[in-house]
């Protein structure tokens, strides 16, 4: 997932800036010098993108040695991706739904927390930074596992609920809500940090002038500070949706064992508690991949990619 | 994101950690089990000879025991005597009399996830820096069958024969060649007293409507599902079918879906009963009474199903890549000394495989050597129909595990 996300990130960003307008004796030293800075970067992503990107699809692609599970020999078994999809397409589904739902609830959350530390916080403002930034001094991990402590049945949340009696299974972990606001909680930050940038950069002489214009507060801000903050929205719905999209973590601990297990877990359980699952779970990592670059062409395309810086 | 931070506690979590930052694939490609499957494989589709693990004469690294006097240890978590100052006085002691540096490591969280880290290094032969590891019987039972563990040489061990009659003869390892019991335990039911508020003596009990969703149930399907099928009335130690199993796996989906079962889950079952999300559960002898001692409740108690219990037994073994073998030997033979195994056995209260434990235990402690659990008769174990899950074959291993994995929504 790691990977995953700084591929996007690769793809999406930066390409070496247009030369300058050379001058003739330093032709050759100039046309070499942007190749040259650009070795670092390319050996990394071989190294740790390409490489073990062809291994997994080599993986992908392996059959099971008959009548030896846990031993595989090199095929082309195309159809393990058939078998995957048909076997785990609810899987794939869910994920992109409860990260969908999770990006929208962060979205919700994230614009007016960003807002409000762009032009209300005034001398808050590093404060609500810090807030916001404080969850990832803590792990990953704790923090959702904190998550089901706070959510247990004998903890605040829950027992509140149940005596109002507004919780119709008795519990919220080992439910989809929990796991779509644990994604929500542990990507809010991603959300919320791009579009606080964008919006922090905005001139406030624009947004008045959109007043001196016999603009309404809610014209101006749908003319004029929304739009100015779409590369912001645009990044951080990117940041949010990819790496929840791929996310076990939640589903694991705070989701239930029915209807809430994401296609992280059926990789994690066909990699570790299946005999023979590895090809499996290349060709599902794979497919994630795949349908995760096709959403991502399909969103910069609308929206366009140089917005994003 | 996950690269920095801190082992999580979820076992399969740690373990997806693992994997995403081992670099999986490229070793277990060369591990493909011998340049000679790896070229066929080139030169056509169709599926090469059989791998490593069919090879009939296997080379045992040489013994270097006499020169490098140390021993690498992998064990389970909290499953050796330890004292107030993180110590383990049976090893110290060990270490005193021999010579023989024990490097103790306590690297396994779970039998699938340990196995799948250490297995392509050494299906390619590749040293672990393990002398012994542990393994639960259906995992030594794949570790055997993949060729992965060395012989013992029971001759350097004069106090093996101190195994209990029970556990000499086992499926996966005709005669103990090549493994030697460490500690066992039960598969069966544990609840909270108090909050149940009444005894609970069938699985059928779990499933009572006021404990709906406060169950839980182990992850390991031989347990669980071993003692589902008891009470299906099946010989968990039989020929069973795969439609016999699959009956138990339909009973947990019913069970799940119904909403009784809270939670499919390893180790971390535990923190659902301290929380109070579950206050019954599916689980392991010795972990009630470790949960006793940690939250002080006495309320907590483990009972064998009527219908039957599982039993289960953890096995030392040395890894087909250690050159420690001889060292190795000795830790294991000092184990099954009576009196080092009584010192073993009062702290993790689990099975003692060892004949004369009792005695020695008693000396110190009279009360705990009587107990069943960690002593059990073999007339206390046909009377509560405590039974071994048979070893599956390869293929219904993987069937099996295929189909448990999709109970627990994977």
């Amino acid at each position: 997932m790691t990977a995953l996300a700084s591929a996007t990130q690769h793809a999406t960003g930066s390409h070496p800036a247009a030369d300058q307008p050379d001058e003739a004796r330093a032709v050759g030293a100039r046309k070499i010098t942007p190749y040259l800075l650009l070795i670092p970067g390319l050996a990394w992503l071989v190294l740790f993108f390409i490489v073990p990107m062809v291994q997994l699809a080599v993986v992908s692609l392996e059959s099971k040695f008959p009548g030896y599970p846990g031993y595989y020999y090199l095929d082309l078994a195309v159809w393990n991706y058939r078998d995957a999809l048909s076997e785990f397409w609810p899987h794939i589904i869910r994920s992109f739904v409860f990260a969908g739902v999770a990006t929208i609830l962060a979205f919700i959350i994230g614009y007016p927390l960003a807002y409000a530390m762009a032009f209300k916080a005034g001398k808050w403002r590093n404060v609500m930074m810090i807030l916001v930034i404080a969850p990832f001094f803590t792990s990953f991990i704790l923090r959702t596992i904190a998550w089901r402590q706070i959510l247990a049945d004998e903890g605040p949340v829950a027992s509140t609920l149940n005596a109002l009696h507004l919780l119709p299974g008795g519990h919220i972990t080992e439910t989809w809500v929990a796991v779509v606001a644990g994604l929500t909680y542990n990507f809010l930050p991603f959300m919320t940090l791009p579009i606080y940038s964008s919006l922090e950069r905005i001139d406030p002489k624009i947004i008045e002038a959109g007043g001196d214009l016999y603009a309404n507060g809610f014209t101006t801000f749908h003319k004029v500070t929304l739009p100015m903050s779409m590369p912001g929205v645009l990044a951080g719905t990117l940041m949010t949706f990819i790496p929840a999209s791929g996310d076990y973590v939640n589903a694991e601990l705070l989701g239930s064992d029915i209807s809430t297990k994401m296609v992280g877990n059926a990789i994690e359980s066909q990699f570790f508690r299946v005999p023979g699952g590895y090809p499996t779970a290349a060709a599902l990592s794979f497919t994630l991949m795949a349908i995760i670059l096709v959403m991502l062409f399909a969103y910069t395309r609308k929206f366009g990619t140089e917005n994003l810086l | 994101m996950t690269k920095h931070v801190p082992p999580p506690a979820d076992p399969a979590v740690r373990a997806l950690i693992q994997l995403a930052q081992s670099g999986f694939s490229r070793r277990r490609m060369l591990g493909l089990g011998g340049s000679a499957a790896a070229l066929a494989a080139l030169s056509a589709c169709a599926p090469p000879p059989p791998p490593a693990a069919n090879k009939t004469e296997i080379k045992y690294p040489k013994d270097v025991s006499a020169s490098e006097k140390i021993v690498n240890w992998a064990n389970w978590t909290l499953y050796l005597d330890v004292d107030d100052n993180k110590n383990h006085p049976s090893l110290d002691a060990f270490t005193k009399a021999t010579g023989i540096k024990v490097s103790y490591d306590e690297a396994i969280d779970d039998n699938d996830s340990y196995f799948n880290k250490i297995a392509p290094q050494l299906r390619q032969g590749q040293s672990i820096d393990k002398d012994i590891f542990v393994f639960t019987d259906w995992m030594a039972n794949r570790v055997l069958q993949q060729n992965l563990a060395q012989p013992l040489d029971l001759i350097q061990m004069p106090h093996a024969p101190n195994l209990i009659p029970s556990l000499r003869e086992v499926s996966f390892d005709p005669g103990r060649r090549f493994s030697l019991p460490w500690q066992g335990g039960y598969g069966g039911i544990g609840y909270n007293k108090a909050k149940v508020g009444r005894e609970l003596k069938s699985i059928a009990d779990l499933w009572a409507p006021d404990l709906k969703g406060k169950v839980t149930v182990l992850s390991e399907f031989r347990d669980t599902v071993g003692v589902i099928m008891q009470s299906q009335g099946v010989d968990i130690t039989s020929k069973f079918t795969a439609d016999q199993f699959q009956k138990g796996l339909d009973e947990v989906s019913k069970r799940v879906s119904d909403g009784n079962i809270r939670r499919i889950k390893g180790n971390s079952y535990i923190e659902d009963l301290k929380s109070g999300n579950a206050i019954a559960c599916i689980c392991w002898s010795g972990d009630v009474s470790m949960l006793k001692a940690d939250t002080g409740d006495e309320n907590w108690e483990f009972v064998l199903p009527d219908s039957g219990a599982t039993l289960w037994t953890d096995n030392l073994m040395i890894p087909i890549t250690s050159t420690h073998q001889a060292n190795a030997m000795k830790l294991m033979d000092y184990y099954y000394q009576p009196d080092v195994a009584a010192l073993v056995a009062a702290y993790v209260n689990y099975i003692c495989p060892v004949i004369g434990a009792q005695d020695e235990l008693a000396k110190t402690d009279a009360e705990l050597a009587k107990d069943p659990l960690i002593f059990p008769s073999e007339s206390f174990l046909t009377e509560h129909k405590v039974q071994s899950f048979r070893a599956l074959t390869p293929e219904e291993d993987a069937d099996f595990s295929g189909r448990w994995a999709k109970v627990m929504g994977n």
